[in-house]
């Protein structure tokens, strides 16, 4: 199998995190008593890779799989199939005791930034709580410094480590939730919507402060958001998933200035532009229909009942994804012709 | 005086008590809407967009009390009770909330929740409101309608109740639609069809629209004129082209500034307003803005800034319309 490499020079190292035919398949109840369980596939089989201080983007609408993805690549929810190899080593399975020491350098942040920080814990013993549990050699005041000087770095005053997060604005609770996962000094940060919540002006203050870590620790990201603007800002590489499946994966000016998927173009598209002569007069491809459930995915192309291009062969053959240059792939039958 | 104007508000202010104290949400608001009209009602979360509408539609919480006008025509109709309301609200102005599922009666069949009105405000027979039930459905795109309004609403898609939630709004044919985030919980290519959807009726029925929404992009490509709201106060007002290409208040230009943008790649850190929206129990003297301000003079922490007309529809709350 051929998994495409970025091009802005980071060939010549290799990947960090390495995903095969990652699957995750969930067993829904039958209806009726003696009915077989149903499959519902939430992630179906995708494959990248990640390099270090590389940003992945991964898009699409609910329910289309994306923090599944994210969930089932730090083992969160365990895979039903596939390999994620971190520094080359699969971790598909690792036993718990195995898995421990890797979860320093695989970290998360959530979407709801309140609802993720536990109201019975003061900031400072929720940030801490990383290094309690896996640095148990480091003493109460090396603690305390190590906090304070994250809460410093991600524009928290450290004299607020005594307060609870019912006390903090959403954005300042996500700077508590960046925090506690930086304070480890992490490899992979998985952002799971991590701005979704957060006022305009409040957004934009979260990007950079992302983007300056990054930076400074070598980081690596999967940015998980449907927010297609964010994502063009932030990050270097785009998957595009629907129903599980990936429609295309390329680098960021690729994907925008040349989408070559159905689905990417419209849902490029659909993106209001906050500039009323630009987004009155674009050109628009308007998708019909709701996503179908992913129970009983369409045959064939899991796309082509809300394409408008989808032909007889898209309801009979699933189509691969295809190579389309260095940079860019895409599971269209007619990405040629389109 | 004869204005046209369909719905007309002033000096509106709306206070809510709390056991912290009092509370202004809405502080002397004016504006103004004309038949066939969108305006774009802008602010973060806090800023009191909501609150202006939920107090002319009296529907705020209990705890809240409004002052000012609202004159739907030549109708007062602020504090009215109840009862003398009901006959403007739902049939002549109509709301529709960000939250579809919570708007809508999980107990109660579509078919029941949209033939009540129509029963109640037009004294049509049950048959030939579901009549016109099933045709409104038809109207804003929802396939099958004649068996889907039997349905509840957990059985529709997010889309679909917003969809639910548009067709019972426009049944009466309402003069005044006010739209307090309808597609803020949807996905993009959901918004996008209903945007369009809300276009396509605007035409059809010349319905007045207020669009309160947080999202730059959904007013650029709907909205005639646009009021941004900040701290419970109007800080600007203008047309949609004034406000994106001429804007004069500060807040409005950073917010402009910080939407990262599909149409462009950009490798540079994005603008970022610094500090937190503020805090409408403790507003600091002077201009609710001035911590967050690039352009902040010493006058901005004394004295508060009035919205200032400039021109023609064009207002600012900025001492720099002063000229310095």
């Amino acid at each position: 199998m051929t998994v495409m490499t970025p091009k802005s020079g980071t060939q010549d190292t290799s990947p960090i995190l390495s995903v095969r035919d990652l699957k995750v398949h969930f067993a829904i109840p039958g209806k009726g008593l003696f009915a077989p369980d149903r499959q519902l596939k939430a992630v179906d089989g995708v494959n990248f890779d990640l390099y270090p201080g590389e940003t992945l983007g991964v898009v699409g609408e609910s329910g289309c799989g994306k923090s599944t993805l994210g969930r089932a690549i730090l083992q969160l929810i365990a895979p039903s199939g596939g390999q994620v190899a971190w520094l080359g080593k699969n971790i598909v399975g690792s036993p718990h005791r195995e898995m421990q020491p890797l979860r320093r350098d695989l970290q998360i942040i959530f979407q709801d930034p309140l609802a993720s920080l536990n109201p019975r814990m003061t900031i400072g013993e929720i940030i801490a709580e990383p290094l309690v549990t896996h640095k148990p050699e480091l003493g109460k005041e090396e603690i305390k410094a190590r906090v304070k000087r994250m809460m410093a770095r991600v524009g928290l005053l450290p004299q607020m480590i005594n307060r609870y997060p019912h006390e903090f604005s959403g954005g300042q609770c996500q700077r508590i939730g960046i925090a506690r996962a930086m304070i480890l000094e992490p490899k992979l940060i998985v952002c799971d919507e991590p701005v979704s919540a957060l006022d305009v002006s409040i957004q934009a203050q979260i990007v950079n402060l992302l983007q300056e870590l990054q930076r400074e620790f070598d980081l690596s990201l999967i940015f998980i958001s449907h927010d297609l603007s964010i994502v063009r800002h932030i990050c270097h590489r785009i998957m595009v998933l629907y129903l599980g499946n990936v429609m295309e994966l390329a680098d960021r000016d690729n994907i925008y200035a040349n989408p070559r998927h159905p689905y990417t173009k419209a849902l490029i598209s659909a993106v209001p532009i906050p500039d009323p002569e630009i987004e009155r007069n674009k050109e628009r491809i308007v998708l019909t229909g709701d996503l179908p459930s992913p129970l009983s995915p369409p045959s064939g192309c899991v796309f082509r009942t809300r394409c408008p291009f989808a032909k007889d062969k898209c309801a009979s053959e699933m189509p691969k994804l295809d190579r389309v240059s260095d940079t860019q792939e895409v599971t269209c039958h007619f990405h040629d012709s389109l | 005086m004869t204005t046209n104007h369909i719905l007309t508000v002033e000096n509106l202010t709306t206070r809510f008590q709390t056991p912290d104290g009092e509370v202004e949400a809405v502080n002397n608001v004016n504006f103004h809407i004309d038949p066939g009209e969108t305006l774009g009602v802008v602010g973060e979360s806090g800023s009191g967009k909501t609150q202006i509408f939920l107090s002319l539609m009296g529907l705020l919480a209990k705890n809240g009390s409004s002052s000012g006008s609202v004159r739907y025509k030549d109708t007062e109709i602020l504090n009215l009770p109840a009862r003398e309301l009901n006959k403007i609200r739902g049939v002549s102005m109509s709301m529709i909330f960000q939250d579809p599922m919570t708007s809508l009666n999980p107990y109660l069949k579509i078919s029941k929740q949209m033939t009540e009105v129509l029963v109640e405000h037009r004294g049509m027979s049950e048959a030939e409101a579901l009549k016109r039930a099933i045709a409104m459905l038809d109207r804003v795109g929802i396939p099958g309608a004649a068996q889907r309004v039997h349905m509840y609403p957990h059985e529709f898609s997010g889309g679909m109740r917003q969809r639910v939630m548009i067709a019972m709004a426009l049944l009466c044919d309402p003069e005044v639609l006010i739209a307090d985030e309808p597609t803020t919980a949807l996905d993009v290519t959901v918004q996008a069809q209903i945007l369009d959807l809300l276009r396509d009726l605007q035409k059809d029925f010349n319905t007045a629209t207020v669009m309160i929404t947080h999202d730059l992009g959904v007013v650029a490509g709907l909205c005639d004129r646009v009021m941004v709201m900040y701290g419970g106060r109007v800080v600007e007002t203008g047309s949609v082209r004034d406000i994106y290409y001429d804007s004069h208040h500060p807040y409005t230009e950073g917010l402009l500034k910080s939407m990262p943008r599909i149409d462009h790649a950009n490798e540079e850190n994005l603008f970022a307003i610094p500090g937190q929206p503020p805090n409408l129990q403790n507003l600091p003297t002077g201009c609710a803005y001035q911590e967050r301000c690039g352009y902040v003079m010493e006058r901005c922490s004394k004295e508060r800034p009035p919205l200032k007309a400039f021109d023609q529809d064009r207002a600012s709350a900025c001492f720099r319309e002063d000229g310095q």
